[in-house]
C-alpha cells in the first residue's frame, strides 16, 4: 500500500468501471422477465397459438437484450482492450 | 500463439484463453497484417458448409422415387426456410430467400463451431460487422429503390430539424445488429474460457456439456434467428412505400 504505480491504478479503475458497466444487465433481466410473464399468460389464454407467441417473445427478448450487451461490450473493452494508457 | 494477441495485453492468467491469436504475418502494402484464428476458423466453417452442400445436392439429384432420409431432411429444411422468409416478408420474400438462407447457415454454423473446439468466427467483431454491413447495404438499396424520393423526404419528417437524428438512426442499424450477435457469442466464449481455465479438473467432468448446450447451441441458434429476422423486418419495412 501507499505507492501504487500509474499502470496499476489505471488497471484497478478499469476493473471497477467494468464492474459498474455490467450493472446494465439489470434492465434486460427485468424486461425479459416481463416479456416471458406476458408470454406465459398469453399461452394460458390461447394455447393454440403457442408457436407464434414463442417466436414473437424470443425476438422481443433478444432485442431487449441488446442494451445489456452494450454494457458487456464496454466492460470487455475496459478489461482487455484497455483504451486508457 | 507466440506473437502475442490481437487485442490488448493479457491481464488475466495465461491459462484463460479467449483471444484472437495472430498466426502468420503478411506484408500488405507496407503494413503488417496477420492471418488470425478467425480466418482459420472461418475457412473450416466454410469448408464444412461446402461439403454439406455438395452432399445435399448429390443426394437430392439422385432421388428418383423414394428419397433417402438425408434428402428428405434437406427438402424439409428448404421448405422451412421458404416458409420462414415468406411468412415474414410476404410476396417479396422470394427474392431474398437466397440471401437469408446463406446468412442463416453461415451464422448458425459459426455459432455452433464453438462446440467443436474452434473459436467462433462470429466472436470477432470484424466478421459480424461485415455481415451487418451487407445487410445495411441491402436495406438502403431497398429503401432507395422502392421509396425513391419519398425516402429522402422521410428523412426530414416530422420537421427538418430531425434530419441528423434520422440519419444517425439509419447508421445505428448495422452497429446494433452486429454488436448484438458479437456480444452474445463473445459472452459465451469468455464464459467457457473462464470455466475451463479457472476451475480444477473435478468440475470439468460433464458440467461443461450443459454450458455448451446453452451458450453454443441455444444462444447461437436464437441469435441466428434474431439476426435473420431483423434483417428481413428492416428490408420489408423499407419496401413499403410510404404515403
Amino acid at each position: 500500500m501507499g505507492n501504487i504505480d500509474n499502470e496499476g491504478f489505471i488497471n484497478g479503475c478499469s476493473a471497477i468501471g467494468a464492474g459498474l458497466a455490467v450493472i446494465a444487465g439489470i434492465g434486460p433481466g427485468v424486461g425479459q422477465g416481463i416479456a416471458a410473464g406476458y408470454g406465459a399468460s398469453a399461452v394460458g389464454r390461447n394455447p393454440g397459438a403457442k408457436g407464434d407467441i414463442m417466436s414473437t417473445m424470443i425476438l422481443g427478448q433478444a432485442v431487449a437484450e441488446t442494451t445489456g450487451l452494450y454494457g458487456l461490450v464496454v466492460a470487455l473493452l475496459l478489461m482487455f482492450v484497455k483504451p486508457f494508457k | 500463439m507466440t506473437n502475442g494477441v490481437a487485442i490488448g495485453l493479457p491481464m488475466v492468467r495465461p491459462e484463460v484463453d479467449f483471444y484472437i491469436h495472430q498466426l502468420y504475418p503478411i506484408n500488405f502494402f507496407g503494413t503488417t497484417v496477420y492471418i488470425t484464428t478467425t480466418h482459420v476458423c472461418t475457412f473450416i466453417v466454410l469448408l464444412s458448409i461446402a461439403i454439406l452442400a455438395i452432399c445435399a445436392r448429390r443426394s437430392v439429384l439422385k432421388t428418383k422415387d423414394n428419397p433417402s432420409k438425408f434428402a428428405t431432411g434437406v427438402e424439409f429444411a428448404i421448405s422451412v426456410l421458404i416458409n420462414f422468409v415468406d411468412g415474414t416478408m410476404g410476396k417479396a420474400g422470394k427474392k431474398y430467400t437466397n440471401y437469408i438462407g446463406t446468412l442463416f447457415v453461415f451464422v448458425l454454423f459459426s455459432n455452433i463451431s464453438g462446440l467443436f473446439g474452434l473459436r467462433p468466427p462470429t466472436a470477432d467483431f470484424g466478421t459480424t460487422f461485415t455481415i451487418a454491413l451487407v445487410s445495411f447495404v441491402m436495406i438502403q438499396y431497398a429503401a432507395i429503390r422502392y421509396q425513391k424520393w419519398g425516402y429522402l423526404k422521410g428523412m426530414f419528417e416530422p420537421i427538418f430539424l430531425f434530419f441528423p437524428i434520422n440519419v444517425i438512426s439509419e447508421f445505428a442499424t448495422p452497429i446494433s445488429l452486429s454488436l448484438r450477435l458479437f456480444g452474445n457469442v463473445m459472452a459465451g466464449t469468455v464464459m467457457m474460457a473462464l470455466y475451463y481455465g479457472m476451475l480444477p479438473w473435478l468440475f470439468q467432468l460433464g458440467i461443461p456439456s450443459a454450458l455448451h448446450v446453452y451458450f453454443d447451441l441455444f444462444s447461437g441458434a436464437i441469435q441466428t434467428y434474431v439476426f435473420c429476422m431483423l434483417t428481413m423486418t428492416f428490408v420489408a419495412q423499407k419496401r413499403e412505400v410510404e404515403g
